[in-house]
């Protein structure tokens, strides 16, 4: 019988490269910002980079206050003078229009989202790009419908709504924002995250091409300042945010006073609650899938696992098996389970998160895996003998980093999940349904998943308790800010 | 409570058959390309067990089946052989004959293949003879019927005593004949008719608590026969057996598995659950019969570039 000579590590047959194809994408050197239907110049502009390899990317415009001022009068303007009397019905023909150029251009839109963010090329094609679209169609359905599920005959739009996005899922943040907010006759400032702005402005050449009228979309770059003066800026009328608590909270304080509507996606710590009936095997997946998905930086991610203390070693044991099966590396290869850190700061963060864990003595373990010598990645990770009092289990670490806590009784379960400032998702898993049941109703968190984790879908509200921020984003739920009745 | 009770106890852990079929669906699409697809390929005709289950298996077939078992690719001796041919009772004698000295095992199905529905007494002689006849892989069908009723036990001990008929047999034959006969025993669980994931976990356990070397999804006669999600499930039960005792149980997917494309998948299903020591045909067969062709026909594209028409890949 023939041998085969082949890689392989300690475990496993190591996989031939298989890097998605970049050529045909189109990344213009330098992008303006997008106001009133056309590129405006800028005074400043700063690089992108590719987290994965350090590479500049593109230039993209710096918004100052008078650029901010310039696209919040268009988007007004635009408001007054033609939106807010657009038939319902060609509301939604033009978010169809985009929802169908961009599944046309699905390709190229993921491997820009993986080149400019650092996540896998495998999560961008499967779940960024294809539930963006999603969002698109499903809002874009709804532009004709509103009286049903508004309190008034006449639902009427707010005006102009300011949108602050996060770089953890450029595409689809926007998406979720801009598709309910113009379905309901609103007009939009967006402002891209820093480190992410490129799916963006794709998408505002898009919105030229759909022949979306000018203004209706305006789309801006810049850093925290400019979000500031998007929210300081009189002529908004609502402000919707997805990013850290931290902003959140002075968002809220500026606002202050002003009738400016106000949404809040904020940060969580999410409870990952594994009970000793679960089905084991299903749930380490679902650890994997809760913490390691877009290396950690999901507000909803599973980064507290709560697990009954008469499995824990059976659950930590299969747990490490698994994890030597992750493949951190190259976003663009198609086999990359974990790709690049975000950005240098974000990598830091994470960095100085994991000491504390180390110095308040959790025990943490890492996959003996090899990391890329450039870009910035960051070992798949996880403490276990965590306690409540750890840092590691109240701060959202925002990385590949999970704390594992044990618990003895359903009670006692509950009661530490919901020992947390945040409350934005938690996870079940059991093999019984009325203990699904039987928990969920306690558990404070907006979203919450049985037997399985990180599962989005258009129709389903998603959004937090407490400082997790307020108001629902997806489904019906998420039209209701965007109308004044 | 008995041994075995005691045994599926410790590994009584539900299957989520929704995160099971995800899984293996997420598994399936990792991308395989270059030279890691010409190592599969390869590796997946080495795993063959070469197939015909027929009422109508007559010499001249059972002839050409080993002859396309020692060269898949006629003229071109970089690919295969494959590991074993597989037959029924009545054929043995003549593939043996086939085989002498080409290091490709035999494999005979046994038990009362496919329904198992024969005394047990019949089982025995059933093996016996297989064994006798120059099968040197016994495979043999578990009684769903038992099982479904509840009777692991019955299961467990029908099991037991195959093992032990083979080990006896095995024996008597390498004394007879002065060189050293190991027949290995492939455990049918025939999962299109356990039907549930936990079913085939169970059946898994017995299977291996009882002492099979191999354990196997299907005959082919029933459907569906081999799928993605139960191989997965009886390879995680392989790995907790592993865990647990230190025991490497083989696995063999049978059925309906007929392109490159699902081979591969499932290679790489065996590497992300099992890892390298499954890699084998020690440890890792796939029941086919049309595969083959098609396996040799992605290889050739590999190598050449290009495709073939199917006229250049000979049908035995």
């Amino acid at each position: 019988m023939n041998k085969l000579t082949v890689k392989k590590n300690k475990s496993e047959i190591i996989y031939d490269s298989s890097v998605e194809d970049s050529k045909h994408i189109s990344v213009k050197n330098k992008y303006d910002l997008f106001i009133n239907g056309k590129w405006v110049k800028a005074k400043k502009y700063f690089k992108t980079i590719n987290p994965s390899n350090e590479e500049v990317l593109s230039e993209v415009a710096f918004a100052d206050k008078s650029d901010v001022n310039k696209a919040v009068s268009s988007a007004k303007n635009s408001f007054e003078k033609y939106w807010k009397k657009t038939k319902p019905t060609d509301r939604g023909k033009y978010l169809f229009r985009i929802a169908r150029i961009l599944q046309e251009k699905a390709r190229e839109f993921s491997v820009i989202e993986s080149l400019d963010g650092g996540k896998p090329i495998r999560e961008s094609k499967s779940i960024d790009i294809p539930l963006a679209i999603s969002h698109f169609f499903y809002y874009a359905g709804w532009a004709d419908k509103l009286e049903y599920i508004s309190r008034s005959s006449k639902p009427e739009p707010i005006g102009v709504a300011g949108q602050i996005i996060p770089w953890n899922f450029p595409l689809l943040m926007a998406a979720w924002k801009i598709a309910p907010a113009i379905a309901c006759g609103n007009t939009v400032v967006i402002k891209s995250a820093e480190t992410t702005p490129l799916t963006l402005y794709k998408l505002a050449e898009i919105i030229q091409e759909a022949e979306v009228p000018d203004g209706v979309v305006n789309i801006i770059s810049g850093d925290g300042k400019t979000g500031s003066y998007i929210v300081d800026n009189p002529n908004i009328n609502k402000i919707a945010f997805t990013g850290s608590t931290e902003v959140g909270k002075n968002i809220m304080k500026s606002i202050a006073g002003t009738d400016k509507k106000l949404t809040l996606e904020l940060g969580g710590k999410a409870a990952n609650i594994i009970f000793e009936d679960a089905p084991i095997d299903a749930a380490v997946e679902g650890i994997i899938n809760g913490i390691y998905f877009n290396q950690g930086h999901v507000c909803c991610a599973g980064s507290r696992l709560l697990v009954q203390e008469n499995i824990a070693n059976l659950v930590i044991k299969k747990l490490k098996s698994r994890m030597n099966y992750l493949r951190v590396g190259n976003p663009l290869d198609k086999n990359t389970d974990i790709g690049a850190i975000n950005s240098k700061s974000q990598l830091k963060k994470i960095t100085e998160l994991v000491e504390s864990g180390i110095k308040e003595g959790a025990n943490i373990y890492q996959p003996n895996c090899e990391l890329p010598a450039k870009g910035y990645f960051f070992k798949p990770t996880f403490f276990s003998n965590v306690s409540q009092a750890h840092r590691i289990a109240n701060e959202e670490i925002f990385g590949p980093v999970l704390s594992i806590i044990t618990f003895r009784t359903p009670k006692e379960a509950i009661e530490k999940a919901n020992n947390t400032c945040y409350g934005l998702s938690a996870g079940i898993w059991t093999s019984k349904g009325s203990k699904v049941f039987e928990v969920l109703k306690q558990l404070k968190a907006g979203v919450i998943w049985a037997n399985t984790f990180n599962k989005f879908n258009p129709a389903s509200p998603f959004g937090g308790f407490k400082e997790s921020g307020f108001g629902r984003e997806g489904g019906v739920h998420g039209l209701l800010p965007y109308l004044k009745n | 409570m008995n041994k075995l009770s005691v045994f599926l106890k410790e590994f009584q852990n539900p299957v989520d058959e929704i995160g099971t079929k995800e899984r293996a669906s997420f598994l399936a699409s990792r991308s395989i390309k270059n030279q890691t697809k010409i190592d599969f390929i390869k590796l997946a005709v080495s795993m063959i067990d070469l197939t015909t289950l027929e009422g109508k298996d007559s010499s001249g077939k059972v002839y050409s089946i080993c002859q396309k078992a020692k060269f898949p690719l006629a003229g071109d001796e970089s690919i295969g052989p494959v590991a074993a041919v597989c037959v029924y009772p009545n054929m043995i004698s003549d593939a043996a004959k086939f085989l002498d000295g080409t290091g490709i095992h035999l494999a005979s199905v046994a038990t009362g293949f496919p329904s198992g529905q024969y005394p047990l007494k019949l089982k025995i002689e059933d093996t016996i003879n297989a064994i006798e006849s120059g099968a040197d892989e016994i495979d043999m069908v578990i009684s769903r019927g038992k099982f479904l009723e509840g009777d692991y036990e019955y299961v467990f001990n029908e099991i037991k005593l195959i093992k032990e008929t083979c080990i006896q047999t095995s024996q008597k034959l390498s004394a007879k004949k002065k060189t050293e006969i190991n027949v290995h025993l492939k455990v049918i669980l025939e999962t299109g008719e356990l039907e549930t994931y936990d079913n085939v976990r169970i059946a898994s356990f017995i299977a291996m608590f009882a002492g099979a070397d191999f354990i196997k999804t299907s005959t082919g006669k029933i459907q569906p026969a081999a799928t993605l999600p139960v191989t997965l499930v009886m390879l995680e039960a392989i790995r907790d057996f592993y865990n647990e005792t230190g025991i490497l149980i083989g696995m063999k997917p049978a059925g309906g598995i007929r392109t490159t494309k699902e081979a591969i998948s499932y290679l790489v299903l065996l590497n992300e659950t099992l890892g390298y020591k499954w890699m084998n045909n020690d440890m890792f067969r796939i029941g086919a019969s049309s595969l083959l062709n098609d396996l040799l026909m992605q290889y050739k594209k590999q190598v050449t570039g290009y495709y073939q028409s199917s006229d250049y890949y000979t049908i035995d």
